[in-house]
């Protein structure tokens, strides 16, 4: 689509050259995130450098009544960073310094396009560390991790993004700039942090964020547990978690995920493994050595066939190195995964896993599992070739029994990954309809035109009310002489 | 008459409410003036698994019965709530968001949340998080009702994570000024120690270490000091019951970055939360004890004895706007609690 030329303008004025995209090629470049599958070439995409291009973009923006997405590196896996054809996309990307280092308060100010690895990097010297790590921690931003209140796997212990950051700045679809937080550890009035954090880029863009950091632990090791029984291992981890210990990552992964790793990485895992867990302890040597006891007991009692403990931090990277190169791994098993992300609560584990196998069988694809185990978040990988037939379809299919069941049992359709475009139909089944017109009436409050990221995260009730229609009826449409649009 | 009807009809009728569960916290933020709506009845454990670390019970559950609960099973909230009184409910608690001296180590009341079902001011009942720890569907309105006093929706039931209660304890005792107490425990918050609480009274420093034996019993070597006999002391200062605290001199918090220096404002200071929150006894001007506050970086409230004016800081313009605007999204006719945090809210 093109641009209205006087709001082209104005944007060129405000951006000047090189910070403007215009041309079709380069557009393309932006035409999706993390979930390829959802591809829209936006109508310009902007890289302002400073927070004073930002005001005056959006501004414009609402003044001309563009809609706006934000983009950090793009990782995303739910379509949140999914361009709009009549939209502007914002990249954040040239935000990416680290402001200010204060050890003493255990924070740092950073810019939302600076990568959540480097801020780890950066305040090492100082003994501490930024703790949620997703597993894409060297590409995405922190302004994405604040957007999708990502996790990671060592969010077990230390909590989500939404525990660990203070304060932000964002800027409000009309330019204004908000304090949200403050550099102490709560603020008066309503708790914005919370509702910022995980809005998906629907409520302001985020141009500053206070992290909080920690203490480098003195040790942490891992411990790789295989059984030849996946709810054997379901249950180990229940069994570890109910003793007191809390791990400070504690992830499952299932005989096809083990071997995709394994061919990747050679990470040293046993390939004949129903499932193996991988159990990381952290604290002073003398905790660590009390709880890897306590863990192994356990284990034992969960008939785990085989453990083996890190004892050195290569050792331990190298553990891990499998399960974060998961998905690349799973990636080179066939043409195309789809990413699954719902949460359950830990103990229908086993019951879970069994019916996640029989929708595979029934769906006929081929699923990898890989779990943050210790807080029952799923990561169910499904292969697929899109090239053949309707297996792209059946996939989608597939994904949403998946996210159903997990909605079933008591849990929900996505523990990190976000909304987005992608399970935005999810969302039906997940809320009620009122629920969902208070979802629209917060947005309302921030953004009452509907300018910024429209059409994610929160569906539209009416689409709602046509989905659960042919929900309801298991695919017998009700009322078929009816049109349908 | 329920809960969810006594609301619908206030909204049909206009009319303010004035929500309350064990009334422990009534000392807190402005008094409103509605037709009383009590939680005390709707009470009861809906759902609690040890083995999740998770316990879902509803709003009008005395908090004593839920820690005799965890107890029982050697839990415990990780955020250590201030009852302030045996009445205090659950609801209360989220509702207030008041947190113990845990804080800056475990967490927030918000931090521990993970759920709950509220009626807005339109008397609808809605259901938000649940009881698993990464949910990332929809707004994180849940964790937006901690800390609203009520303001935003009636909190019917909640479900909250809760912790193993640590194998030991100990507290430490150090006999230091205040500016020595900040230095020491800035620095010791920097490295891995177990530590989870931190307070300066009086010339001395009390650190709470938790955990294994063998970390507190290293931890001890490294840090020093004297194995302290109050062993009440967390207690009464979580409660307010120390002499400290007895006194009709206005109550002030300052919420604190951690590392700020002692504040030369005079009246009697006690710091706590390793710096970050500190209690503060002045008849100063509340203009005064605010510009302290925000030129540390942070912010006061008036938490007992207010003679007058704001309880808590005010906001900027376009905050306040955006908050109303909230508020309105939630409560449309202004009819839960108005007022309650701020007269304009
Ligand atoms: C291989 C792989 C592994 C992954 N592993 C994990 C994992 O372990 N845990 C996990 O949680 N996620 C994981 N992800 C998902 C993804 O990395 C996270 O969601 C990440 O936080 C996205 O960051 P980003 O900078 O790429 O954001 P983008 O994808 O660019 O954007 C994500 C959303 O945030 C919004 N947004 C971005 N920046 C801003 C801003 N400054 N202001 C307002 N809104 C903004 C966008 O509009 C969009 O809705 C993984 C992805 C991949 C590809």
């Amino acid at each position: 689509m093109t641009a209205d030329p006087r709001f082209l303008s104005s944007l060129r004025t405000i951006l000047g050259g090189g910070s403007l995209i215009e041309e079709q090629e380069e557009l393309t470049a932006y035409e999706c995130d993390g979930l390829s599958a959802h591809r829209t070439i936006p109508m310009l995409v902007a890289l302002p450098g400073n927070v004073e291009q930002v005001q005056q973009i959006l501004k414009l923006c609402y003044q001309h009544r563009v809609p706006v997405v934000a983009r950090g590196a793009g990782t995303g896996l739910s379509g949140g960073a999914q361009p709009l054809e009549n939209g502007l996309l914002l990249s954040l990307a040239r935000f990416n310094r680290i402001l200010d280092i204060d050890a003493d308060n255990r924070c740092a100010t950073v810019q939302p396009g600076v990568r959540n690895l480097a801020i780890s990097e950066a305040v090492k010297p100082y003994g501490l560390y930024y703790a949620p790590d997703p597993s894409s921690q060297i590409a995405c931003t922190i302004g994405g991790n604040v957007a999708e209140n990502s996790g990671g796997v060592h969010c077990l212990k230390y909590g989500l993004t939404v525990h660990n950051v203070r304060k932000l700045r964002v800027i409000c679809i009309d330019g204004e700039i908000l304090t949200i937080g403050s550099d102490a550890l709560d603020a008066p009035g309503y708790d914005l942090l919370a509702l910022m954090n995980g809005s998906e880029g629907l409520l302001g863009i985020i141009v500053e964020v206070t992290v909080n950091l920690l203490p480098i632990p003195p040790t942490a090791r891992v411990m790789l547990a295989a059984f030849d029984d996946a709810e054997n291992a379901g249950k180990a981890v229940s069994g570890i978690i109910s003793s007191g210990i809390i791990p400070a990552g504690l992830e499952m992964m299932d005989n096809l995920a083990i071997r995709a790793a394994e061919d990747f990485v050679h990470a040293g895992y046993p390939k004949d493994a129903a499932a193996i867990l991988l159990c990381e302890l952290d604290g002073t040597d003398e905790e660590v050595r009390h709880d890897i006891e306590k863990v192994e007991q356990i284990l034992q009692l969960h008939h785990c066939t085989a453990t083996r403990l890190s004892s050195n931090e290569e050792q331990r990277m190298q553990l891990w190195a499998g399960r974060k190169s998961a998905f690349p791994a799973v990636g080179r098993l066939a043409p195309d995964y789809y990413c699954m992300d719902g949460t359950i609560p830990r103990h229908r584990l086993p019951e879970v896993l069994r019916r996640i196998n029989e929708l595979s069988q029934q769906h006929e694809l081929a699923i990898a599992n890989v779990f943050h185990a210790g807080d029952g978040n799923l990561h169910p990988l499904i292969l697929y070739d899109a090239n053949i037939g309707d297996q792209l379809h059946r996939a989608e299919r597939l994904g949403s029994k998946i996210l159903q069941l997990c909605v079933e049992v008591g849990g929900t359709i996505t523990g990190e990954h976000g909304v987005g475009s992608e399970k935005i139909d999810e969302m039906c089944i997940q809320f009620k309809p009122l629920e969902l017109q208070q979802f629209h009436a917060i947005k309302a409050a921030f953004d009452q035109h509907g300018l910024l990221n429209p059409g994610k995260a929160v569906p539209e009730l009416h689409r709602c009310a046509e989905l659960g229609a042919m929900h309801v009826h298991n695919g017998e449409l009700p009322f078929p002489e009816l049109e349908r649009f | 008459m329920a809960l969810q009807q006594q609301i619908a009809e206030a909204f049909a009728n206009s009319t303010p409410l004035s929500i309350c569960g064990g009334a422990s916290k009534q000392f807190l933020g402005n008094q409103v003036a509605g037709e009383p709506l009590s939680t005390a009845e709707h009470r009861g454990v809906i759902n609690y698994q040890p083995d999740e670390l998770v316990m879902t019970v509803r709003s009008g559950t005395p908090l004593q019965e839920i820690k005799e609960i965890l107890q029982a099973q050697h839990q415990r909230l990780a955020f250590e709530p201030p009852s302030f009184g045996d009445a205090a409910t659950i609801g209360g608690t989220f509702a207030c968001g008041l947190s113990g001296p845990s804080r800056p180590w475990t967490g927030s009341a918000r931090d521990s949340l993970l759920g709950c079902t509220i009626i807005n001011g339109r008397g609808e009942q809605l259901h938000f998080g649940g009881e698993v720890i990464k949910n990332v569907a929809g707004y994180d309105a849940s964790r937006l009702m901690v800390g609203a006093f009520g303001t935003l929706g009636l909190i019917m039931d909640v479900s909250f994570r809760v912790l193993p209660v640590p194998a030991t304890e100990i507290t430490l005792s150090f006999s230091m000024d205040a500016a020595q107490a900040v230095a020491s425990v800035v620095s010791w918050s920097q490295k891995p120690l177990p530590i989870t609480a931190a307070a300066w009274l009086d010339g001395e420093l009390l650190i709470r270490l938790s955990g294994a034996q063998a970390a507190i019993r290293s931890a001890q070597l490294q840090l020093g000091g004297d194995i302290s006999k109050q062993t009440e002391f967390w207690l009464q200062l979580r409660e307010q019951q120390l002499g400290f605290f007895q006194t009709g001199k206005p109550l002030w918090r300052l919420s604190l970055p951690m590392a700020a220096a002692p504040l030369d404002t005079p009246g009697e200071q006690l710091i706590e939360w390793g710096g970050a929150q500190r209690w503060l006894l002045s008849g100063e001007k509340p203009q005064t004890i605010r510009q302290t506050a925000l030129a540390a970086g942070g912010h006061a409230t008036c938490f007992r004895n207010a003679q007058g004016g704001d309880i808590f800081t005010p906001l900027s313009k376009p905050m306040l706007a955006l908050q109303q605007r909230l508020k309105k999204a939630f409560d449309p006719k202004g009819i839960l609690n108005p007022g309650r945090i701020y007269t304009d809210l």
